[in-house]
């Protein structure tokens, strides 16, 4: 297979590239309009301007009004504001918080935190497609429950969560429910009104915005405390200086993502498909979260008998760009407790891969990830002492070395 | 992540596979824990003619692997005893700090294997200690 400089890049659930036409508009706000949205003069105005037209632009992509969207450092930051935010609230009320175990550290060492600070939390399980089962939700719901997080879609696995469900329980108990949409918004509708959603996390580089922008949708009455303390920026909520060219970022970035989502949705979907069921046909290969409740763009499998930073390794020489859930891989060393929590055993969790599709991918960079991967895999299967002698090549290497089995 | 020594044994292992009707084979390890050396010895009078390796792991276990059988083919096994894990992680000039126990498996498989080679010819095993003697 050729390996020369060809680049797919397949990990567009860790981030994307910020569209051209985005930074672009991001530069002017560094140089010319470059006011401190707080002053009074003039030159402030633009600056202004723009944050208010962005907030009407994320507003609008999640179904809220502008005053309801708060401009944060991303994801990491809105998760941290909501959980923590809503916990000190009120404590008066209660000191009980409700999560899954398959949500994003910002949500689950947060909650580990709280629960140092005298909270307590319940891990809802999910089943094997990573899937929480709303019923759990409200079984765990006590009078003392302030807070339910539940993500829209896994970062990981892909899982779409059944998060009207929970929204609806939430508000039956008059509880308030925050939602991670990190990986959600500008790739699924997400409507905060529909959804009975209090409080949602999105993050700008998910969607082709810069890095470092985030917001926090926070519904009508909700109380939390600031995260960040300091000036009177964004109503008296959050303060510090607004990051106004990544905000114009974020809002232009939002808008261009949701105006393209149905089409942009489908097509993925359609390569999602090819591209598992390429991959699936490598023998002892499984697919990872749910099979049609998942994100678009996410495909994450099993290769048995291997590891997967080496399959990283040997796909990066292939100019492929991907991830895995393997302990090898992190810096903690710890493996995805995604995977671990749908049931997968260590060994199998080690072996995972997980592709996530953007708007640039073609269906011939599919077919050549698909090709590459198979090359892999039966290179690492050759090399590993678990691989069974049927799913063994007749040779290894660039040695030839014959292997001779007992 | 790691240095072009440690992707070149990575990319070009040396001495991977198995060896038919070996004459030691050790294997250290387990699938939980994401590695798994097994390493062949051919041994003749007391020499290791032949070794090969097959690894479950990460680029760091599988380098460590291919350096560690580069360094003990055609010592003895009193020689390749000897081969300690920071020896196997200089040869391949130097493993990220998380990345150093790849280097211990190495020299864990080998020892199981020389083990393995002696019990079969009804030698006493040799003992892990700091400073090996024998």
């Amino acid at each position: 297979m050729n390996t020369d400089k060809r680049l797919v890049y397949m990990d567009h659930a860790a981030t994307t590239a910020t569209r051209p036409e985005v930074a672009e508009a991001m530069l002017p706000y560094m140089t010319g309009h470059f006011g401190n949205p707080s002053s009074l003069y003039d030159l402030a105005k633009a600056s202004r301007e723009a944050l208010e037209e962005a907030r009407e632009r994320v507003a609008a992509a999640i179904g809220a009004e502008p005053k309801q969207v708060y401009f944060t450092s991303g994801g990491t930051e809105s998760d941290n504001w909501a959980l923590k935010g809503v916990a000190f609230a009120k404590k008066e009320k209660g000191s009980h918080i409700i999560t899954s175990v398959v949500e994003h550290h910002a949500i689950s060492h947060t909650c580990e935190w709280l629960e140092k600070q005298g909270f307590s939390v319940t891990y809802l399980p999910v089943d094997r497609f990573g899937m929480v089962n709303p019923a759990d939700v409200e079984a765990a719901i006590t009078p003392e429950t302030i807070l339910i997080t539940v993500m829209m879609a896994n970062n990981e696995v892909g899982t779409i969560q059944p998060v009207a469900e929970i929204g609806a329980i939430a508000k039956k108990h008059g509880v308030l429910f925050h939602t991670d949409a990190v990986q959600a918004v500008g790739h699924i509708p997400v409507d905060v009104g529909e959804l009975n959603i209090d409080l949602l996390s999105l993050s700008g580089h998910k969607f082709h915005g810069p890095k470092g922008t985030g917001a926090l949708y926070i519904g009508p009455g909700v109380r939390l405390d600031p995260l960040m303390h300091g000036g009177a920026q964004e109503r008296g909520r959050r303060a510090g200086t607004e990051n106004v060219p990544g905000i114009v970022g974020l809002g232009l970035a939002v808008s261009l993502a949701v105006a393209d989502m149905a089409e942009n949705a489908e097509r993925l979907t359609a390569l999602r498909d090819r591209l598992t069921a390429g991959l699936l046909a490598i023998p002892h290969t499984y697919l990872n979260g749910h099979p049609d409740k998942r994100l678009p763009n996410n495909v994450n499998v099993v290769f048995e008998f291997i590891e997967g930073e080496s399959i990283l390794l040997l796909l990066n020489r292939y100019g492929i760009a991907a991830s895995t859930g393997s302990a090898c891989s992190s810096r903690s060393l710890d493996p995805s407790h995604v995977l671990m929590a749908c049931g997968l055993p260590h060994e199998v969790v080690h072996g995972s891969l997980r592709l996530t599709l953007g708007e640039e991918t073609t269906e011939a960079d599919v077919d050549y990830v698909i090709a590459a991967v198979k090359e892999v895999v039966q290179r690492l299967r050759d090399m590993s002492p678990l691989t069974p002698p049927e799913l063994r090549s007749q040779s290894i290497g660039g040695d030839k070395i014959c292997i001779t089995r007992r | 992540m790691y240095n072009e020594k440690v992707m070149d044994h990575f990319e070009h292992p040396r001495n991977q596979g198995a060896i038919e009707a070996a004459d030691g084979t050790g294997e250290v390890g387990n699938a939980q824990c994401g590695d798994i050396m097994k390493i062949y010895l051919k041994v003749e009078a007391d020499v290791i003619t032949d070794v090969k390796f097959q690894t479950f792991g990460c680029g760091a276990a599988v380098a460590s692997s291919s350096m560690a059988t580069e360094l003990i083919k055609g010592r003895t096994l009193a020689e390749a005893w000897e081969l300690s894990n920071k020896a196997v992680a200089e040869a391949l000039e130097g493993l990220p700090p998380q990345k150093l126990h790849c280097s211990v498996l190495a020299e864990e498989a080998i020892h199981t294997a020389i083990n393995d080679y002696r019990t079969k010819h009804g030698l006493e095993a040799w003992e892990e200690t700091g400073s090996h003697t024998h």
